[in-house]
């Protein structure tokens, strides 16, 4: 008879034990932007809240980032590096395709060997790589989690356009996971509508500029009105379904975090979840920007600082991104 | 029953109005919803959706954008009932 294999015994739940966040050096404002877009600083306030974007000097990669923000939420946590046994990133805009992000990060903080890898998952990677994490924590398959995410979207701008660039910033944010004695994060609420992949995309491929079919960069583009309609209605009934999953109602929520795409998404968003007054919403992009699947943990990681009652209290977190991409999920913050 | 064109631009007034502000009584046939009423692609997306919930009818992306002025609205949603 075949010897039966022993299996993994994971932990009954998971939590998020610590936070770090690293935003980009330099502190870009609206003024120092509109001339190439003909724009004005009124303009960029009212159609997107933002007042000033944080972006990385040409020296300072996504990795570099991503390991600061990873060291933070490892001394957040209360555990040592070595402890980390899974490192996850999720990045459109690592310096290189391979080798992954994660790897030289896991390395960088004396994770190595836990196992490393990158997802590619846009504004929602890091809801993801938060349900993975859980996932691995509660199969045995992981102890201690590192989730990060990390952008350098300043790389992918082109000055003179109005769809997208001038929102993008550059940062990381990163949680630490680990065995929790009650629940601390929610079944995730997630999917993906791969027929509306031109909705947010590059302007042309890499190997297109690299053959010379163009000569230029490919960057960020996104069909704004678009997503702005999928961002708030069609988001919303994701984020129901995540409070249902998660079997409570916007009534217990401390805080709504949602992806900082643009302050008009996160208000109407609120709206329409009709969230009752004491629910605290993150707006850390009228001084971050849109830093893709960096935001929502550069978000709780500003809103705890500035609230730290918050502490123990229950979020909502919601990314959606291009793919088109979504992941929702009910966290208990650290 | 369908409601008639009077009633398509008096419910997309209000529609305008909660949104934006602009009174009811500005938002005319000939009116382009930029030009005129300066409203921008945000607001008007807010404005469609809700139209479409008020007036029972779809109004896919691409066509939002081709809704130059109130009355190309009011057309395309008695259009949509019918």
């Amino acid at each position: 008879m075949t010897q039966p294999l022993r299996e993994p015994v994971g932990a009954l739940h998971s939590r998020i034990l610590g936070l770090g966040a690293a935003r980009g050096d330099l502190n870009v404002t609206n003024d120092e932007i509109i001339e190439p877009i003909n724009s004005s600083d009124e303009w960029i306030r009212q159609r997107t809240g933002i007042i000033e974007r944080k972006r990385a000097s040409a020296n300072v990669t996504a990795t570099d980032l991503a390991e600061q923000a990873g060291r933070e939420a490892i001394e957040a946590a209360g555990i040592t590096p070595d402890q980390i046994d899974l490192v996850i990133i999720s990045t459109i805009s690592a310096p290189n395709r391979t080798p992954s992000m994660a790897a030289v990060v896991a390395d960088r903080l004396g994770a190595n060997p836990a196992p490393a890898y990158d997802i590619s998952a846009a504004c929602a990677g890091y809801t993801y790589a938060i349900a993975q994490a859980d996932s691995a924590i509660r199969s045995g398959l992981a102890h201690y989690v590192l989730v990060i995410g990390a952008e350098k979207l300043s790389d992918f701008i082109d000055p003179t356009d109005r769809s997208i660039s001038f929102l993008l910033g550059d940062g990381a944010g990163a949680a630490v996971l680990g065995p929790s004695e009650t629940p601390g994060v929610s079944k995730a609420v997630w999917g993906s509508d791969g027929s509306r992949h031109e909705v947010i995309r590059f302007t042309q491929t890499d190997n297109d500029f690299r053959n010379g079919v163009t000569d230029e960069v490919p960057t960020l583009r996104q069909e704004g009105p678009s997503v702005f309609r999928w961002a708030v209605w069609d988001m919303a009934k994701v984020a129901k379904q995540a409070l249902a999953e998660a079997g409570i109602t916007s009534d217990d929520l401390a805080a709504f975090i949602p992806h900082q795409g643009n302050i008009r998404i996160t208000e109407e968003f609120a709206k329409q979840l009709g969230l009752p007054e004491h629910v605290v919403i993150a707006r850390d992009i009228v001084h971050t920007g849109n830093t893709s699947a960096a935001s929502i943990p550069l978000a709780t990681h500003a809103l705890l600082h500035e609230h730290p009652e918050l502490h123990g209290g229950l979020a909502l977190q919601i990314g959606f991104g291009a793919g088109l991409v979504y992941g929702a999920q009910v966290v208990v913050l650290p | 029953m369908a409601l008639s064109k009077d009633e398509i631009l008096a419910g997309l007034a209000e529609l305008v109005n909660e949104e934006t502000g602009i009174a009811a009584e500005s938002v005319l046939l000939e009116k382009s919803f930029t030009d005129d009423l300066d409203i921008d692609s945000i607001s008007m997306m807010t404005i469609v959706v809700n139209a479409e919930e008020k007036f029972d009818v779809k109004i896919p992306d691409d066509v939002v954008t081709s809704l130059k002025t109130v009355g190309d609205a009011v057309n395309f949603i008695v259009a949509a009932q019918a």
